[in-house]
């Protein structure tokens, strides 16, 4: 497991450090002169110069990539321009109505998902199972920023359920916890439904019933729990659209996530916070992939040995 | 399922092409009288904030969203198919290279990458079009490497490769298309992605700029309104999904049609 553990780290740490090296050439790829593009046309020679002695691009290329990699690797993503906060500083305030927000969508995602792909599955080729599919391609289809403000206007302003924005009790959490969860759970419950098809055709399953196992238990005993291995795998790839569903989520409901930190930045031609935005969600997809990728390998041993 | 699909997307295409020709309304007419007004028989879909009819701004629309899936698709696949044919049939330094680039690409997670580089670049359809190809490509490189790294060893491919036929010629005629039925499918379903990766930078404020009509700056625009002018988000929303609903269902059934295994599973 050890010599499986330093072969995944081994493998990530160059993703890693491209990661950051393309963070790091963003700033170089707006065009014409960043510093005058984040204070405006207005901006005086003294204030452009003053910032680009602040930014540290003055210096030679090699040396400001120095510095970003170390100020990464020690957690100093600069001064945000908006704020004049540390961008680490302003990011860790935001993280956990993040964290808190995907959570709930995971949440979500699994409630609606796994039932539905279990039923889909027991039921295929029935029209149980084309009404789920075509459910699940609905879902998937439904863009978050259409989504959101529908069911809004249905369940806040319609009937007056739910708060239609801001943070604060679990009320406020539930528009934009389905919002992000909903297309997740249909990409979870297509998912499901294969999985436990085609471990119910598996003879371990058709040795169970043969023993006289009830069905439902030969699917959620037997069938089910083996499915879960390739679930969990893809439970990484859809962290990474929770994280980019975040972004918009958080903007149509005013989350105060991350997210939505990195669209007031954008907006703000705050680079040093868009930055730390960026990289920070890039690193936190690749570590969660990574813990994945291990859990897998703790899941299925086989794994290791490829 | 192929068949649902392919009629809503020659319907939207039809209405894409034909659409703002035939309809008598100009989505960039203002009657700012009538700002907001709710759908009615001479405005089938009503009209938005500044008193422009939604249903004509929602066919222009589907033409930015023809145009950029296409675009998008196109140059995606061919640089894709090209990297990924590379990567797979040489090996070496130069697959090292390309997979190092497609394994830092997809790092970033969905549309991370794409909302960062326009953010760079600055909102405009051409940044669109660019961040979309430089997040979408890599998928098409994956997918025809996998598939070439099997090809190369066919019995046939060394055959071709024994008879004098050169790299270009072994590639093109004998490794890439045994490819293709899976690029047809990532293609459908690029589409789809696409239309929704031009409609959410749109969204944010950094695609599409305003007055064109674009269904994301739409929904964009109907945000302030939720709350008197529900028809602003319901109706380029309802364009968006449909869309892409067709473009899912069409990639869906072709993936059935040439894996039929995919349809058993």
């Amino acid at each position: 497991m050890l010599r499986f553990l330093a072969r995944r780290l081994t493998l990530t740490l160059p993703v890693l450090l491209g990661v950051a090296t393309l963070v790091f050439s963003l700033v170089h790829l707006v065009p014409g002169d960043p510093v005058q593009a984040m204070l405006g046309e207005s901006a005086s020679p003294q204030d452009i110069a003053a910032l680009r002695g602040k930014l540290g691009l003055d210096r030679p290329l090699y040396q400001q990539y120095a510095a970003f990699m170390t100020g990464a690797v020690t957690g100093d993503l600069g001064t945000s321009l908006r704020t004049n906060q540390p961008v680490v500083r302003a990011i860790a305030e935001r993280m956990p109505a993040t964290v808190e927000l995907a959570l709930a969508a995971m949440l979500v995602a699994t409630l609606i998902a796994i039932p539905l792909g279990i039923v889909a599955a027991v039921k295929a080729g029935t029209a149980v199972d084309h009404g789920a599919t075509t459910l699940a391609l609905l879902g998937v289809s439904m863009p978050n920023f259409w989504m959101g403000p529908l069911l809004a206007i249905l369940l806040s302003v319609e009937l007056g359920w739910f708060p239609v924005s801001g943070r604060g009790t679990a009320a406020h959490l539930v528009l934009p916890a389905i919002t992000l969860g909903a297309p997740l759970a249909a990409v979870l419950a297509r998912l499901t439904r294969a999985s436990v098809l085609e471990e119910l055709r598996e003879l371990y399953v058709v040795a169970a019933r043969a023993r006289g196992v009830s069905r439902a238990r030969a699917v959620l005993a037997h069938a089910f729990r083996n499915s879960l291995i390739p679930v969990v795998t893809v439970f990484g790839l859809l962290f990474g659209s929770v994280l980019t569903g975040a972004v918009i989520t958080e903007t149509i409901f005013a989350w105060p996530g991350v997210g939505r930190l990195l669209v007031q930045s954008i907006a703000a031609r705050d680079f040093p916070a868009v930055q730390g935005c960026i990289l920070l969600i890039a690193v936190t997809y690749v570590a969660v992939n990574l813990a994945i990728d291990l859990l897998y390998g703790v899941l299925d041993p086989r794994v290791r040995y490829e | 399922m192929l068949k649902t699909g392919g009629c809503i997307v020659a319907l939207a295409l039809l209405a894409a092409l034909l659409g703002p020709a035939l309809s008598s309304l100009d989505g960039t007419e203002q009657t700012l009288a009538l700002r907001l007004a709710a759908p009615s028989a001479e405005h089938l879909f009503g009209l938005d904030e500044l008193g422009r009819d939604i249903l004509a701004r929602v066919l222009a629309g589907a033409r930015i969203s023809f145009l950029v899936g296409l675009t998008v698709v196109s140059v995606s696949a061919v640089l894709g198919t090209v990297l990924g044919a590379v990567a797979g049939y040489f090996g070496g330094w130069l697959d090292d290279v390309i997979s190092r680039v497609i394994d830092v690409l997809l790092a970033f997670p969905g549309l991370l990458l794409a909302i960062a580089l326009v953010a760079v670049l600055g909102p405009s359809l051409a940044n669109v079009l660019f961040a979309l190809t430089v997040i979408g490509w890599v998928s098409y490189a994956r997918l025809v490497r996998g598939q070439v790294l099997r090809a190369r060893e066919f019995e046939y491919v060394q055959a071709a490769r024994a008879l004098g036929a050169g790299t270009v010629r072994v590639l093109w005629q004998h490794v890439v298309p045994t490819a293709s039925p899976a690029i047809v499918v990532q293609a459908t379903l690029g589409m789809a992605g696409a239309i929704i990766g031009e409609a959410s930078l749109s969204f944010l404020g950094l695609g599409v700029q305003p007055p064109t009509p674009s269904w994301g700056t739409m929904l964009n625009g109907g945000r302030a309104h939720i709350l008197d002018a529900p028809h602003l988000t319901i109706f380029p929303g309802l364009a968006i999904a449909l869309l892409v609903l067709g473009f899912n269902f069409l990639g869906d059934g072709l993936r059935d049609r040439i894996d039929p295994r995919q349809r058993r599973a």
